[in-house]
């Protein structure tokens, strides 16, 4: 009983790890770079989260709308702003940089603008733990798992099955070809930096009531995420969740039967292994860079 | 039109006539409540100095600096404060780490640094290396603090088999140092020993493990947030323990964030907010929620103390009639007048070979309940409340502090603490 409620914490955690994890893959997938400041659009979703659902009394509905668009808008601009202006002058790494330093503005604007202090959204289904034979269950954990798995498997078969999501599987393909064949790659690319935030932003309202709400809230994640992330394949949507599992389980068990000291150290022990094993995740294809 | 003339006058004249004091402090970032709170307390308090005619007649002006809670960034700011900024004295820093890191400055420059809010930095420790210390401290050490929360689980409430549960900074580990010491000397030792990080939201866990090992108290060490996943978590596995931690259980990153998970929770506070019914304390209160807008005050605690340092440095500045360093030094170890602060009654606050203010007697233990800290009093006698009768004897300076709580709530479940030998009693 008492492992059974650490093996759903670990679920829990590793699924909020899985599904920022996804929001970097999606982008990587067809622009090559990686968002570093995915991790405060997750503060940010938690952050308008709480201001208009938990301060403002709006009904969820029009939070979770709010928040969206958010990140829709926000995924846009850190395109414009970070990634597209040092792909253009070639020079492969200045998106960290930009990334990472788009990530602190975030962070200190709502540090500045809003609060410095940790406060606890309520959860819509309430905060009681509900107990299932024993164990101790937020109704928001099972939101978290649930709309985690229906985001990763939604956005997967949309790649899959629509003609668009085609598009942007033949862009994380082979871009030079995908452009020859007639598909807007830039579309695609912006597209992808808009669903990635969006669903950072998203996590981030999903995470709220059971983390807190803070200008830092997204930090721990976002590295956590990026762990999760190569472990599971940079450029796989099942990868993420299994990584995110992995992690996830890893911290809470490793937090009771060796030492609490010591929980973050065996998802990062496996991510040193991955790396020399398997670089490219335990689903990530083997790729060939040209130069 | 005179008085416009004058206040041009003034402001011409300023830069003479204006005592620089550096504050710095955690103004963003994790611990940035505390460190706003106490910002706002010295803030205010130079505020009511400067209108009420200033420092011998010179006008105080904070110099504010965010040190991030990072110790590397402290040890600047100080540098900073020290030799650009030629502040005469600093009040500050809310975390251990960059307390230590910078503390040294002040010894060296020889300015005196009054901390307002960090419990395990060194103060009276440095008088080895420093015989001539710069480094006071208006704020209950960690020593002070264990104690306290040892003998209110042991000896008040008679709990033998306690957890210890501690973040893994610093001020954390330090605490639980100390704890096990106290505990040590009580010849008991925990059943179980956790830590957690900052940040961490699930303690599942260390809790599983702490139950297991048939805790009947929950020891804490950490701050606000993750204190609040402690008492949160314990509700998630069903479990009903007694909570006794450090005085951070006091800060609304606590108290809102745990909800009724956190009723009962208990720490020793040099002041509580709800408990400010009458005279000093509650103007001090009324001011700051009007000041900056926030109630309850984020973190009381450290506002008061802010608050209180800033009022030590303005009594000791007037007793040297100078802004010299050793001067101010010297007269903080020596103050005549005595102060009669919102954390409590000094006098005299330090002396040649201690300079800890906050005394066993000027800390009473706080209980959480229904979403703010009550005093644990039961008594309801509102003779008391007027007059801080201080110097009754040793223990009395818990009834100065009481003194404005008397009008509030009792405590209700947890077991009185033993620090309230109210008058009746004696």
């Amino acid at each position: 009983m008492q492992t059974l409620q650490l093996l759903l914490s670990g679920l829990a955690q590793g699924m909020i790890y899985a599904l920022l994890a996804f929001g970097y893959n999606i982008t990587f997938a067809t622009s090559k770079t990686l968002n570093f400041a995915l991790g405060n659009f997750l503060m940010m979703g938690g952050v308008l989260g709480f201001v208009l659902y938990g301060t403002h009394h709006l009904p969820f509905a029009a939070t979770l709308a709010a928040v969206v668009a958010v990140g829709l808008v926000g995924g846009i601009v850190l395109q414009k702003v970070a990634i597209d202006p040092s792909l253009k002058t070639k020079s492969s790494y200045n998106w960290i940089l930009a990334t990472l330093a788009v990530g602190i503005i975030l962070r200190n604007a709502a540090e500045v603008f809003w609060s410095t202090d940790d406060f606890k959204l309520a959860s819509p289904l309430g905060d009681d733990p509900v107990r299932i034979a024993g164990v101790g269950v937020y109704p928001q954990e099972l939101l978290i798992i649930g709309v985690s798995l229906a985001i990763v498997i939604g956005v997967e078969t949309f790649k899959r099955r629509t003609i668009f999501g085609k598009a942007i599987l033949a862009v994380s393909e082979d871009k030079d070809t995908a452009s020859l064949m007639g598909i807007n790659q830039k579309r695609v690319i912006s597209f992808s930096f808009m669903l990635s935030t969006a669903i950072a932003c998203i996590s981030g309202l999903l995470v709220a009531p059971v983390t807190f709400v803070s200008a830092t809230m997204g930090t721990v994640i976002a590295v956590k995420a990026y762990a999760v992330s190569i472990i599971g394949g940079l450029e796989s949507g099942a990868g993420v969740l299994l990584g995110g599992i992995v992690i996830g389980l890893a911290e809470s068990l490793t937090a009771r039967y060796l030492s609490t000291g010591y929980k973050d150290i065996p998802g990062f022990v496996l991510l040193i292994v991955i790396l020399l094993v398997r670089p490219n995740g335990i689903f990530g294809r083997r790729s060939v860079q040209k130069v | 039109m005179k008085r416009i003339l004058i206040a041009a006058l003034l402001i011409a004249g300023a830069a003479e006539a204006q005592i620089k004091v550096g504050v710095y402090g955690p103004f963003s970032g994790g611990s940035a409540g505390m460190g706003v709170s106490m910002r706002n307390g010295a803030t205010l308090a130079a505020d009511e100095i400067n209108k009420a005619g200033g420092v011998l007649g010179k006008q105080l002006v904070i110099v504010a600096r965010d040190d991030e809670a990072r110790n590397e960034k402290g040890a600047q700011i100080m540098q900073e404060l020290l030799d650009n900024e030629n502040v005469v004295a600093v009040l500050g820093p809310i975390n251990t780490g960059v307390a230590d890191a910078s503390s040294r400055y002040c010894e060296e420059k020889k300015i005196p640094l009054i901390i307002n809010a960090s419990a395990g930095a060194k103060v009276n420790e440095l008088f080895a290396q420093y015989p001539d210390n710069y480094v006071f401290r208006i704020a209950a050490g960690d020593l002070l603090q264990t104690e306290q929360i040892v003998r209110e689980a042991v000896d008040v409430r008679k709990l033998k088999k306690v957890a210890l549960l501690c973040d893994d900074t610093n001020y954390g580990q330090n605490g639980r140092a100390k704890m096990e010491k106290a505990l040590e000397k009580r010849s008991i030792k925990p059943v179980y020993i956790g830590k957690f990080k900052i940040k961490d939201t699930d303690m599942t866990a260390q809790l599983q493990e702490a139950k297991a090992a048939g805790a009947e108290a929950l020891l804490l060490y950490g701050i606000g947030p993750e204190l609040a996943a402690v008492a949160n978590s314990t509700n998630r596995i069903g479990w009903k323990v007694d909570m006794i931690g450090a005085w951070t259980l006091s800060m609304s990153a606590f108290i809102g964030n745990a909800g009724k998970n956190g009723d009962g929770a208990t720490m020793p506070q040099t002041f509580i907010e709800s408990g400010a019914t009458a005279g000093k304390q509650q103007t001090f209160v009324h001011d700051y929620e009007k000041k900056f807008n926030e109630k309850p005050i984020s973190v009381a605690v450290a506002a008061a103390q802010g608050y209180d340092s800033m009022y030590l440095l303005k009594l000791a500045i007037e007793q040297a009639g100078s802004t010299e360093g050793p001067k101010v030094k010297e007269a903080l170890e020596s103050l005549k007048k005595p102060y009669d602060g919102i954390t409590g009654h000094y006098a005299p606050p330090f002396s040649k070979t201690d300079h800890e203010a906050v005394k066993d007697a000027n800390v009473m233990m706080g209980v959480v309940k229904d979403g703010k800290v009550v005093p644990p009093a039961k008594k309801a006698a509102p003779a008391a409340e007027a007059k801080p009768a201080a110097e009754a004897d040793t223990k009395a300076g818990a009834d100065t502090k009481a003194s404005g709580d008397t009008g509030a709530a009792d405590a209700g479940t947890p077991a009185p603490s033993e620090k309230k030998p109210s008058k009746k009693k004696k």
